[in-house]
């Protein structure tokens, strides 16, 4: 049966840039974006777009991609459709800046409701830049429908989905009935690559865009104005690390000598 | 509007006992109910707890509270949903320590939007602000490039913490406490998922997370062959073999081996990073550490940053070696 899905797809900083090229401004506590490293679709994002095009492979349906910021990028956050998605809804807008959890989770799951008809809804783990993994347990919760998080794999049959959820020492086979949220991680296997097809078609769509009027959100209710965790602080934590390099003639003697330094400390 | 008061855990049961993360978070809970001066309150939830109970008290909780329901066998989001958001309910703690943890990290943040409040996750501190009694949770955040303080004046303030970030207390078995059971009623017809079958993908050998001593490599070992040669390594030190995210991610070894911020959080005494560059992800699982040896053939490396002791080079040659020299110094 055709799925109708949804998937949450957050524009970040490039999280595998080099850690050297990591600044944060303490007066404004916000990160300085590395220059010349273009943001990316958070990782875990495209996994779930790929866990919704599998699903889309056998037995077809549409996929919706939802993407909330401001002055987001359109070669970024268009990249879902050359991989094969089919509609871009963007919630921008100054007033979506600086929300927490709360506020993000809130307008995503407006927006989901003004979309009205699906089956899953796919989310990031969590996103590669705050790192918190609340957002897609939080849209479930605000659309009061059931969520099964960190899968790895996600099959649909019967009205129902049948998820593999990752935990600590293996994985957990879950049954879950629909409309579901599912939150993937990497375990679910790479993402694909955009074709040329798909980037021709994704040049072509126009994204569809709604201010926060339009899916009915109450201002005291968005970005920072929504805000239930407070941000205090950003700071970068001090590496005091210094590495004694230890050589020799050849790298095998180099490993000998780092063997005798280890026994040295008293580490081995 | 009732007052809100106490710090409260909520604790998890591994095997029948409390789990780490448990005594962890009691550990810290102490600290915070001693200095905010409330009690330290734990929630426990099972179909069958034993005498769990006894050693939360033992580990330094004052009042705990007890969930037992054959419905509660397994952890699944609705079920424990209901009871916490029923036990927070009804007892009102200010601040509620979970573990960042498979459950934890589930079961947070779907509490915290049911009562309409805020969670951090993930926190590595976590302190009251001794003017208002607030809260303060840092995290790591970009990865563990950056920290972040947060607050929040909704009760209760959720956190969840990172496993080993917390010491726990030496348990007393003569410590007294309460302990008080807690009737919630479940409906099975509301939940609405269903556990078909758990698998353990256990590695042979010393588990991670209590390994003194683990050899890790990253995508410079190139394959599965390479970790035959770390095992060697291992095998000689008494250590666990844990990988970087690209081996597990190209099948070389079970993701179960995986360590950094979405794998495993390992402190051992001893850590040898071999053919991984230090990703900010990584590191995040490791920091904790005592003493990080690094082989890399990249002297920018950013793992050098971390080490205490490195060798530059390629570890097709630097390992044997290294291993052999280990292995006449330890039998010597
Ligand atoms: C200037 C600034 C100020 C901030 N101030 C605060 C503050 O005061 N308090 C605070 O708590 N946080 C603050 N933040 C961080 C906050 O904006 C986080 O991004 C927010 O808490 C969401 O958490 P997360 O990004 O970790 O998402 P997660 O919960 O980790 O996201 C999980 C998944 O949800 C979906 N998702 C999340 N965000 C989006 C999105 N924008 N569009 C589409 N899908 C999405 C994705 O599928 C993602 O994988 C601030 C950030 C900035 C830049
Ligand atoms: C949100 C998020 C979460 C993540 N979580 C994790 C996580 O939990 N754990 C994790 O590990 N990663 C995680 N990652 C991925 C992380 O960002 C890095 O991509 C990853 O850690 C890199 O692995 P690596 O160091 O093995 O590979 P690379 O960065 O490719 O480094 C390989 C290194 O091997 C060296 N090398 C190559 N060949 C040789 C040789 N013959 N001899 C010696 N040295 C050699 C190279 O010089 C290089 O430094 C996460 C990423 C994101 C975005």
């Amino acid at each position: 049966m055709p799925m109708n899905m949804i998937v949450c797809c957050k524009q970040v900083l490039d999280p595998e840039a080099p850690p050297a090229s990591f600044k944060v401004d303490p007066a404004s506590n916000q990160v300085v974006p590395p220059p010349g490293v273009p943001p990316v679709i958070s990782p875990f994002d495209e996994q779930a777009v790929e866990a919704a095009l599998r699903i889309k492979d056998s037995q077809g349906g549409k996929i919706t991609v939802l993407s909330l910021g401001n002055n987001l990028l359109r070669d970024v956050v268009k990249k879902p459709l050359s991989m094969g998605a089919d509609e871009l809804v963007l919630l921008e807008d100054e007033a979506y800046e600086g929300g927490d959890s709360w506020s993000t989770a809130y307008a995503l799951a407006m927006a989901i409701k003004k979309i009205g008809e699906f089956d899953l809804v796919f989310c990031g783990r969590q996103a590669a830049d705050w790192d918190a993994g609340q957002v897609g347990s939080g849209i479930a919760e605000l659309l009061g429908i059931p969520s099964v998080t960190v899968a790895r794999k996600v099959e649909v049959a019967d009205g129902k989905a049948t998820v593999e959820r990752v935990i600590a020492d293996g994985y957990q086979v879950i049954e879950v009935t629909l409309p579901a949220l599912i939150t993937v991680s990497n375990e679910l296997g790479e993402a694909r690559y955009a074709t040329l097809k798909g980037i021709m078609a994704a040049a072509k769509k126009q994204p569809t865009i709604w201010k926060p009027a339009d899916i009915e959100l109450d201002p005291s209710q968005i970005g920072a104005a929504g805000r239930r965790a407070k941000l205090l602080k950003l700071f970068q934590p001090v590496r005091e690390g210094k590495c004694e390099m230890v050589e020799g003639d050849s790298p095998a003697e180099a490993g000998a000598n780092l063997a005798a330094k280890l026994r040295e400390a008293k580490v081995i | 509007m009732a007052e809100f008061k106490g710090i409260m855990v909520y604790g998890e049961i591994a095997e029948g006992n409390l789990s780490a993360i448990t005594t962890e978070l009691l550990g810290c809970g102490r600290r915070l109910a001693d200095e905010s001066k409330e009690d330290l309150l734990c929630i426990l939830i099972a179909d069958q707890l034993g005498e769990t109970p006894q050693k939360a008290i033992a580990f330094g909780a004052d009042k705990v509270y007890t969930v037992e329901n054959p419905l509660l066998k397994e952890y699944q989001t609705e079920s424990y949903v209901v009871v916490m958001e029923k036990a927070v309910q009804d007892i009102s703690p200010r601040v509620l320590l979970m573990g960042q943890t498979s459950v934890g990290r589930d079961l947070a943040p779907r509490l915290a939007f049911r009562l309409g409040v805020s969670a951090a996750m993930d926190c590595l501190e976590l302190d009251i602000d001794p003017e208002t009694k607030l809260l303060q949770q840092t995290r790591p955040v970009y990865g563990g490039n950056a920290r972040a303080t947060f607050s929040s004046d909704s009760f209760p303030q959720i956190a969840t913490v990172r496993q080993k970030a917390m010491a726990p207390l030496e348990p007393d078995k003569s410590r007294k406490g309460e302990i008080t059971p807690l009737k919630v009623d479940l409906d099975p017809a509301a939940i609405r998922t269903k556990v078909i079958e758990t698998v353990k993908e256990e590695v042979a050998g010393i588990k991670l997370e209590d390994a003194e001593a683990i050899v890790t490599g990253g995508r410079g070992i190139g394959g599965p062959e390479g970790f035959k040669e770390l095992e060697e390594l291992a095998k000689v030190l008494k250590a666990a073999v844990g990988a970087s995210r690209p081996p597990c991610d190209n099948g070389w070894v079970p993701d179960t081996m995986q360590v950094g911020l979405t794998g495993k959080i390992v402190t051992p005494e001893l850590y040898i990073a071999v053919a991984l560059s230090g990703a900010s992800q990584h590191l995040a699982g490791c920091s904790g550490a005592k003493n990080i040896v690094a082989i890399n053939r990249d002297a920018e490396a950013n793992i050098f940053k971390e080490a205490r002791f490195g060798v530059v080079g390629d570890w097709k040659q630097v390992l044997p070696a290294f291993t052999a020299k280990v292995k006449e110094l330890l039998a010597g």
